[in-house]
């Protein structure tokens, strides 16, 4: 099989102040028309301010495999919380 | 050679015109309470004044790590010794998002960490006093880290999107600082005689550096204007410091401690306590760098940079190694 365009993933911003976020996929032959495809497919509504694509190939994910001992270790760690911390409610602004 | 000399001119009045118009716009944006993001243009002193109170905020969160880290194999339990941990790992993680909120603006973080260590870039001054005791720990929470929350809530809103970023993550972090301190600091105050006045001294000694935290007053604080019309800045100094008082002087009260300061009262018609001067000559002298402990952080920062460089070092020539095989 012939090797198809390369894959780029898709942020936007949805406006200005907020950070871009992941919305999907497309193929794309060059980062210029990886914009412009991603301009025609996530943002025809007026969703965004600006966009970012990122090849694909190029981003590592974590493994879900290795998801317990990557996230698990926080769970026991209820101390992170404000909410550990018994104070008076007659002491404010705490 | 007239005319080379006018069209050159013609140039850079062409320039300038251009870059009126785009500072003019920036200002609308910017009065409009939008937000400023990396590719926009940016007027150059924005971008300079940014770097600088970024970079500088980031030494602190870093620097800041040093007088509590300084008690974390003392505490006195083990759940206090891994509240601190945990405190001064966010703080830790507070220093690197700023740093990457700063090198959005083009400068690297390799010159950050150099101009801290040269001595170039500023820390908070807070940092450059000793914790002699382990009430000290306490009173940093509810004091150093109250203080910064008042700072820096305001500053999720500023005109900086990277910036405003970091700061959202940061205050949402910022609030269990605070509490256990205060809880660490009734625990004390409630505790024996010497506990209670163990408490009381740190109070005493870091509540006029507390204050101080807010930088220096209104009317000697040349750069505010801008930074305010920036929207850096959000709240003056000394609104922020009043503010500051007026909250905390009643989580004194209810810990049953005294603040150092004879002429704190409360004024009824300004419903808002009066206080004493602070004593800015010695804000200025530790600003210069003669706190008590001042060339110790920057001596262990430069320690910690070096003894670790061949950390950073393996681990790029591991992966130079593994893209050669590769290849
Ligand atoms: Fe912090
Ligand atoms: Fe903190």
């Amino acid at each position: 099989m012939k090797e198809g365009l390369p894959l780029w993933e898709v942020f936007v911003r949805a406006k200005g102040g907020l950070s871009h976020r992941h919305v999907g996929s497309v193929h794309a032959a060059d980062p210029k028309m990886a914009v412009d495809a991603a301009r025609d497919v996530y943002t025809r509504r007026m969703e965004g301010v600006s966009l970012w694509v990122v090849p694909s190939a190029a981003i590592t994910a974590s493994d879900p495999g290795d998801a317990a001992c990557l996230f698990e270790p926080a769970q026991d760690k209820v101390y992170r919380h404000p909410t550990f911390y018994v104070v008076p409610d007659n002491v404010k602004h705490i | 050679m007239d005319t080379v000399e006018l069209s050159k001119q013609n140039d850079v009045s062409a320039i300038a015109a251009d870059d009126a118009g785009r500072h003019a716009a920036f200002e609308a944006r910017v009065a409009a309470d939008e937000f400023i993001e990396p590719k926009d243009w940016m007027p150059e002193a924005y971008r300079k004044t940014l770097i600088r109170q970024i970079s500088q905020h980031a030494h602190s969160e870093i620097v800041g790590m040093l007088p509590e880290g300084n008690w974390l194999t003392r505490a006195p339990s083990l759940r206090r010794k891994a509240i601190l941990l945990a405190k001064i790992q966010d703080e830790c993680g507070h220093g690197l998002y700023l740093y990457a909120a700063a090198e959005t603006l083009g400068v690297s973080r390799d010159e950050m960490t150099e101009a801290l260590h040269a001595g170039r870039a500023k820390y908070s001054t807070i940092f450059n006093y000793p914790t002699l005791t382990w009430a000290d720990i306490g009173a940093i929470g509810w004091l150093v880290d109250g203080a910064a929350i008042l700072n820096q809530v305001p500053l999720q809103r500023t005109s900086y999107g990277p910036y405003a970023r970091a700061m959202v993550r940061i205050c949402k972090e910022e609030s269990f600082h605070q509490r256990q301190g205060y809880e660490s600091m009734m625990q004390l105050a409630n505790g024996t005689p010497a506990q209670q006045r163990m408490a009381q001294d740190a109070l005493d000694r870091w509540w006029w550096p507390s204050l101080m935290m807010f930088g220096p007053p209104d009317d000697n604080s040349p750069n505010s204007a801008q930074s305010m019309r920036w929207r850096i800045k959000r709240d003056t100094n000394d609104k922020l410091r009043q503010k500051f008082i007026d909250v905390t002087v009643p989580q004194a009260q209810a810990l049953g401690l005294t603040i150092p300061d004879p002429d704190l009262k409360w004024n009824p018609a300004r419903e808002s306590y009066d206080y004493g001067a602070i004593d800015w000559a010695e804000f200025y002298a530790v600003v210069r760098g003669e706190g008590p402990v001042a060339k110790d952080r920057i001596k262990a920062r430069i320690d910690a940079w070096e003894s670790q460089s061949w950390v950073r070092e393996a681990a790029m020539a591991h992966e130079a190694k593994r893209q050669n095989k590769a290849a």
